[in-house]
């Protein structure tokens, strides 16, 4: 179902985001290609957030340019995002999910199925019938992956997905995540979580204080980081 | 206290003029909410999420409006029903229907500008998460208004209770005329002014009833309907 024309590479040039006086990403250049997820990581505040919402193309930049797939302004149905407090609609977790893939568009017939479908893919079978602000947090942030998932996306973009889960959540919504992956989708992922990037990533982004300080695969970053600032961020010190 | 023993005594007595009374006043009421709703919902949501020049000043006019004086109110409708006015060929003056048109009026604004403030509010937080699913335009306000269909209980009640407490559009597009247009507070009016309070005691007892009634029933279904939806 996925169209021809792919929206990889994201492309970009020379990108700046400026809020008042204040500058989130200053003259950003990066190539998101396709392959294993790419993770962004750096401290809070380094612009990991408004590079994923660029990507996503639901932000214009200050200047600069952005391309998906050679071009600039694709209509964006083949992304998807997760936010870090993704927004549950006022009804149940299969409803949500069925709203989702009725904005891709997803003919009424088939939606059945495929609700179903999707919250077995996040483990929330058994969760259905509830309401979705009555789930969990780690529920609530599955449920928004079915509900990415069913736009049938080629890149799917996650905004911290685990900031404030605990440990048996994280490890579900990794599990997820990781399947995704591998069934082909692009990941494009922000965490401050190191761990988490090791776990994840095929290549890493370094952002600090809005800048691409390094751009490099995931071994190679975590054994021979090429920044200072990036060997005391793996050491597991702290980047100000 | 007599007179309050007599009101009581018509109440509990199922005086059948008193419940016709009745009757009418929850018809025309209701029905004026519900057209006002189909109308102030929308309205109130298009504000909400529509940019367009002289959005500003409309918003301002319509929090003004909920304001508006029922008489003037009654007064231009009159007008546009009357004999000589443009929609005088409808014949409507002086029946239920004039005064349902008249207190829609009175709640349209009323409606409309809880429904933008309630809508708006909620828009910052859905913003991001509907513009991700690309969700048009259209789909937003349906999306926007079923999500706030709690808080708009409360905006529907708002409007109910401007419409049930309100004499002065009633009194002059419908003219308190006996058995056909007398609701509870033009029948109010009327018994004071004759001095039969006992009878205008009683009707203002069973008017605030009513309204306690309706506000405690919706109070019930917003809150099964929270629980179930949450």
């Amino acid at each position: 179902m996925r169209a021809a024309i792919s929206d990889l590479p994201i492309r970009f040039e020379d990108v700046s985001v400026h809020a008042g006086a204040v500058t989130i990403l200053d003259r950003i250049s990066l190539d998101v290609t396709p392959g294993a997820p790419t993770v962004l990581i750096g401290p809070n505040g380094c612009g990991k957030t408004t590079l994923i919402r660029l990507g996503m193309g639901i932000l214009t930049p200050s200047s600069g340019r952005i391309t998906w797939g050679g071009r600039s302004g694709a209509p964006g149905e083949q992304r998807a995002m997760v936010f870090q407090r993704p927004v549950m609609l006022r009804r149940t977790a299969s409803a949500n999910v069925a709203y989702a893939l009725e904005a891709a568009g997803a003919a009424r017939p088939e939606r059945t199925a495929r609700v179903d479908e999707l919250m077995q893919r996040v483990g929330l079978e058994g969760r259905a019938e509830r309401p979705a602000r009555r789930l969990s947090g780690g529920e609530q942030q599955r449920l928004a992956l079915a509900r990415a998932l069913a736009r049938n996306p080629e890149i799917l973009f996650l905004d911290e997905p685990t900031a404030s889960l605990d440990p048996a959540s994280t490890k579900a919504v990794e599990d997820i995540v990781r399947s995704i992956a591998a069934s082909g989708v692009k990941i494009v992922m922000a965490t401050h979580d190191i761990g988490q990037a090791r776990r994840l990533a095929g290549n890493i982004v370094f952002l600090v204080r809005g800048r691409v300080a390094e751009h490099a695969l995931a071994e190679r970053f975590f054994t021979s980081p090429a920044t200072p600032e990036a060997a005391t961020f793996v050491r597991g010190d702290l980047v100000i | 206290m007599p007179e309050g023993v007599s009101a009581l005594g018509l109440v509990l007595g199922g005086d059948p003029t008193l419940y016709a009374i009745v009757r009418l006043s929850l018809q025309v009421s209701v029905s004026a909410v519900a057209l006002a709703a189909l109308v102030g919902l929308p309205l109130g949501a298009f504000l909400a999420l529509v940019q367009f020049p002289g959005r500003t000043f409309l918003v301002v006019v319509v929090n003004a409006f909920m304001g508006l004086p029922p008489v003037v109110v009654g007064l231009a409708v009159y007008l546009l029903l009357s004999r000589s006015g443009p929609l005088g060929f409808l014949g409507i003056l002086f029946t239920p229907k004039a005064m349902i048109i008249a207190q829609a009026l009175l709640v349209i604004p009323i409606i409309a500008a809880l429904t933008r403030q309630t809508i708006e509010d909620l828009w910052v937080e859905y913003r991001d998460e509907l513009t991700a699913m690309r969700v048009g335009p259209f789909a937003r306000v349906t999306t926007l208004l079923w999500d706030a269909r709690f808080s708009l209980v409360t905006t529907l009640l708002a409007g109910f209770g401007r419409a049930a407490a309100e004499v002065g559009t009633v009194m002059i597009v419908g003219g308190n005329i006996d058995g056909f247009t007398r609701t509870m507070t033009t029948a109010i009016a009327l018994e004071t002014s004759k001095g039969d309070l006992p009878l205008a005691m009683g009707l203002g007892l069973v008017l605030i009833t009513i309204i306690i009634v309706i506000n405690a029933l919706a109070w019930g279904v917003r809150r099964v309907g929270e629980l179930h939806a949450g």
